[in-house]
Parts: structure tokens; sequence; C-alpha cells
């Protein structure tokens, strides 16, 4: 990457060369225009987004069968994850999660399974990168980080809505013990919120990920490692609260812990009062954080972009 | 409209030989070439042309145009689309552009080709009165009402590419960049995409810049071509400037029976089949009148056409006569 400063003086170069009696006020304008654009966003069009969620929602609501697959898929994961957890519980032990939360825990995370994973259905990004059609992407008249992450968004939504009512609605008609309870209103919406704010998190581990594309031929080593830090540290494979006290105190605070672990386990009760503020907090933040960095190593990354071939 | 200033782009390649010793070799050392896909190009755009940039594959063609879209960041010169710089000002430059890139699809492949449309109109702002107006027109130039309610992944290519192109005019751009946008047509559908092209440059005003292999589409839209090779602009002229600079000659095919006529000095045979011969003259050395009398002259002319050499052949000699 080149350094800024002689990015500016090139600009300079090239306004005195294209009229020589205007290249001073040229650049002052340059310079307002640059930093307007820097300091007040543009005015925030939120019609766009909710109209590229929906094209992707009409997208993603039409394949019927993968979507009884994966209700199907769903429930037998669920139920064999259960299975062991019971044997773990009856072995005896003491345990931060008691069974009947694990079993919260884990109809919801398989409800919502396609919500809270980093990598999964980004398909069209990922072509768009390898094919070039990013070529197309570019010359849309709006930024691409925001195009990309609503869709990495939207990638998710459309099919969670798809699988998790049929899911929810069975485990809660099985039978005691492996039956999901309803936690209460309150917690409902503390967790839906907090949902939400996962998504968003995922969303924006996601763009990174996307980004390293930009940079990389193949993107099957990162995406290999990529699910499998993703997934254990945010209590994707075995809840948080099963892991040693030290371990947990230190994976609390990364971001991969805000994306699924907060949200389930609200849910289950194991999160509750200001541990559950303190970790929707962190959610913000990280979302804040990641979000802000992913914004701008995209634009510097589009800088030097080269879309190859015909 | 466009101007275009000593841009210079180059790319970096790796290269290695073949075999498994060197594949192992360039895991520790790599060798790369700079490859010059623009060197100091230079033009410009008047406001409504259509232009046809022409040369062969690995021109510069397709970066030109990623250039002037905002796509590449040139590594030096000055380019100014519309009195912006497209690299600098991405967002405002592209929302007065339009873009085809005729290898690649816009259209979102699982859905009806309207909600694709819809997206773009959001995306681009359109309001709705201009955006109604300009679908029904682009649906009765182009003839897709029957195509918009179809996903894009039943549509055939022809069809589809009917639709890539009524995409960028919804939202009335300034200029309108066609990379490519014949590529595998049939017959009808490349003179169908031609017309459509000429009637909205007529109409609607738009500069049409239009990257292309076939000589058709350029000599049936367009008089100003550029010429690009191995990155430098060679030509930058009119069709029939280039015409007459390349070559004078006719062609005069005849058809005969009997016996077969001697090819006369000044004429150069270019084709011989049963009973039909095709010749090439200069008409400053042997005039057209003369060269038909001497084919008269010796045998029974069935029937006798002359043409000029067609521009697929000004364009092989072109690239011929510059080595690209």
């Amino acid at each position: 990457m080149r350094p800024l400063h002689t990015k500016f003086s090139r600009i300079k170069s090239i306004h005195k060369k294209s009229s020589r009696k205007e290249s001073s006020d040229k650049i002052s304008t340059q310079w307002k225009s640059s930093q307007r654009k820097f300091f007040c966003k543009k005015s925030f069009n939120m019609k766009v987004y909710l109209s590229l969620l929906r094209i992707r929602m009409i997208n993603g609501l039409q394949y019927r069968a993968a979507a009884l697959g994966s209700v199907i898929n769903r429930f037998c994961w669920g139920f064999m994850e259960i299975l062991a957890f019971s044997a773990i519980h009856q072995s005896g032990g003491n345990f931060s999660m008691t069974f009947s939360q694990t079993v919260s825990y884990i109809w919801i995370q398989q409800a919502f399974l396609r919500m809270y994973n980093v990598i999964d259905g980004d398909d069209e990004i990922e072509a768009a990168i390898n094919d070039g059609s990013i070529a197309y992407e570019l010359t849309r008249p709006m930024n691409l980080y925001g195009n990309w992450f609503t869709r990495c968004m939207a990638n998710r939504l459309s099919p969670t809505l798809l699988n998790c009512l049929p899911v929810l609605i069975l485990v809660m008609v099985i039978p005691e013990p492996w039956r999901l309870h309803f936690p209460g209103l309150m917690t409902t919406v503390l967790f839906l919120i907090s949902t939400v704010l996962a998504l968003g998190v995922v969303g924006t581990i996601a763009m990174l990920m996307h980004i390293t594309m930009f940079y990389t031929t193949s993107q099957r080593g990162t995406k290999i490692i990529g699910r499998a830090v993703t997934s254990f540290f945010a209590g994707g494979l075995i809840p948080l609260p099963y892991f040693p006290e030290a371990f947990q105190r230190l994976v609390n605070l990364l971001p991969f812990a805000a994306t699924q672990s907060t949200p389930l386990l609200i849910y289950s009760g194991s999160l509750t009062g200001q541990d559950a503020v303190f970790a929707m907090g962190l959610q913000v933040l990280w979302l804040a954080v990641l979000g802000t960095f992913g914004y701008y190593v995209m634009d510097r990354t589009l800088k030097r972009v080269v879309v190859q071939g015909g | 409209m466009i101007e275009f200033q000593n841009i210079c782009k180059t790319y970096r390649v790796a290269k290695r030989q073949a075999g498994f010793k060197n594949a192992v070799k360039s895991l520790f050392s790599r060798e790369y070439e700079t490859i010059h896909a623009l060197d100091n190009v230079s033009f410009r755009i008047e406001d409504g042309d259509i232009i046809g940039y022409i040369g062969p594959n690995g021109a510069g063609k397709s970066t030109t145009v990623k250039v002037m879209c905002g796509i590449l960041t040139p590594d030096s010169g000055v380019c100014v689309v519309n009195g912006k710089v497209p690299w600098k000002e991405r967002a405002a430059h592209v929302k007065d552009i339009g873009v085809v890139f005729g290898q690649r699809s816009q259209l979102w492949w699982d859905v009806p080709v309207i909600d694709s449309f819809e997206l773009l109109r959001d995306m681009y702002k359109i309001d709705e009165k201009r955006y109604r107006c300009n679908l029904d027109e682009l649906t009765r130039l182009l003839d897709l009402s029957e195509l918009l309610k179809t996903p894009a992944r039943n549509l055939s290519l022809g069809q589809r590419m009917r639709c890539e192109i009524a995409a960028p005019l919804l939202h009335d751009p300034k200029v309108l960049f066609l990379d490519e946008p014949t590529i595998g047509l049939d017959a009808v559908s490349k003179i169908a995409v031609r017309n459509f092209i000429k009637k909205i440059n007529e109409e609607k005003g738009t500069t049409i810049v239009l990257t292309t292999h076939d000589m058709l589409d350029i000599e049936a839209l367009t008089e100003h071509i550029l010429l690009l090779g191995h990155g430098k602009i060679l030509l930058d002229g009119n069709l029939e400037e280039l015409k007459r600079r390349t070559s004078t000659d006719k062609k005069i095919t005849v058809k005969y029976t009997g016996n077969v006529p001697e090819i006369s000095k000044g004429m150069k045979l270019t084709e011989s089949r049963e009973n039909q011969l095709t010749v090439s003259i200069d008409p400053r050395i042997v005039p057209v009148s003369a060269a038909i009398a001497a084919f008269a002259a010796q045998t029974d002319l069935l029937d006798v056409s002359v043409t000029d050499i067609s521009t697929e052949e000004v364009v092989a000699a072109l690239y011929k006569e510059y080595h690209i």
C-alpha cells in the first residue's frame, strides 16, 4: 500500500496538468468535498438496504426442499447433542449450567443456527470476488461495505425465518425433559435484542473474512479455520459455561462470545441481570469496532483491487 | 464528456515455468512480470458520441473501461468523465453512468428480472414515475414484457442480454459503457441490440462507449473508432478514413461459365472456386471497368459484384500492420 502523502501529491499534480489556472481552486474544493464525505456520511439511505434485504429473502425463500431437510437435520442434531449432555449430567459433577438450561440453549441454537454461523451462505459474495462480478458491484452508487454487510445479514436471516418456526414448534411439544421452555416475556425480549446484535457481529466478522479473499486466491483454508475458531469460541460446540473458569473469563471478552453465546445464555437463563447487560454492551462494542475496522480496511483494499480478465 | 490523459496502468503477474520442480521453486521465490495494460493512453470523447473501441484480446480495452467506471485506479494520468475523477468520487460518478459487461451478469440469478430492476431502482434512487416511464419504454423497445416475470436463470442468453442492457438504462445515465454487449448472441439478437443502442443514442443523447470484437457492431453503430494494441492507442479516427488509409482496394467477384479467365497484371487473386473468382484490385492501377472488361473478353460472365474491403479485413490488416 502506498503511503498517503504520495497519493495527495499525485492529486495535486493531476490537477496542475488538467487545468493550470484553476488548480488551486480545484484542490481546495476537492478537499472540501472529501472532508464533507468523510465527516457527515452521505444521507443514510435505509430504503436501499431494506430493498437488498427483500430481494435476498425472495431469493432464499424459494428453496422448499432445502428448508424441510434442514428442519429435520436441526431436530436430529439437537436431539443427539441433548443426549450427550444428559449423559454428562448423569455422570455427576458440578456444572454452572443445569440440564434444563442446556436443553433450552441447544434448541434455540438449532432453531437460529443459520443466523449465528459466521461462515455460511455468502456464496454470491465469494463468487463476486472470485469471478470478478464485483466489477458490477463497484458500479453501483452505494457503499460496498454497506451493500455486502446487508447481504450477509439477509443471507442468514432468510433461511432462519424459514427454519426456526417449525423447529421451535416441534421442540415445544416434545415430552419432558427434552422440551424447550419459555423463559418469560422480559427474557425473551432481551434475547431477541441480543440476537439482532449477534447477527450484526456475525456480519462484521464475516465481512472481515470476505475482505481477506481479496488477498488470497483460494478461500478454502481461511474458511475451514474460520469456521472452527468462530464456532468453538462462540460456544457453538459446547456452551461456554462448561469451560474452566479462567478460560471463560478470557473468552467472554472476545468478539466470538458476542455472537451466539450471549443470546443463547440469556435465553437459557444462565446470563441474567447485570451480567446480561454487560454482555450486551460488549456486543454493541464489538459491532461498532469490527464494523468500523472492516469499513476502512475494505475502503483501502478496494483502491488496490484488480478485476482480472474480460 | 470523457477525457483521458496519459493514463498508465501496470499489472504484476507471477510467472513460472511448467513442471513440478518449478512449482516448488515458486513457493520460495517468485518471478514477476510487469504488464503494461495501459501505456500513456490519451483520448477525448465528445458528448453524445458513440465510440467504438477495438483491439485484439489483451489490448487493454476492458482495463480502460474499468478505469472510466471507477473500478480500477490507474498508476498515473488524468481521467475526467462527466466532470468527475471516477476512482476518486466513485459513488457520485457511477450514478450518472450505466455499464454492461457482456461476460458477466448483473441480474439476480434466482429471482424474476423485475425484482432485480426494482433493486436497481432503489439503489439509484430513481423516483417511481421516472422508473415506470423508463421501464415501459425499455419493455417496448426491447420486447421484455414476457421476460420480466421470469427468473434470470430461465432466460436464454439473448433474452438475458436484452434485460442486461435494459438494466443500466433505468436511471438515465449520461454515459453508457458496453463491454462486448453482443458476445455470443445470434444474428437476430445482435441486430436488435444494435438498433436499440442506436435509438438510445439518438433519442436520449447518451454517450456510448462500446468495446467489441464484432466489426459489424462497429459498422452499424459508429463512425468514431479507437484502436488499441499493447496498451497504446494506435489510431483515433473515423471508420471511413481508416478504410481509405489501410486500403483503397476493391474486391471483384465474378461468376462465369466456360473458360477460366486469366488474372492480368495489377489484380490479386484472393479466392478461386469452380466457376467463381475473387480478385482484389487497386483502382488507381487497374480501373474497375477495365478489370471487368478484361474478364468479359475472356469468358462468359454470369454475375459480377464489386465491393469495398470489409471492416473485418481492414482491422485484420491494421493488426498486422502494427504487429499486434
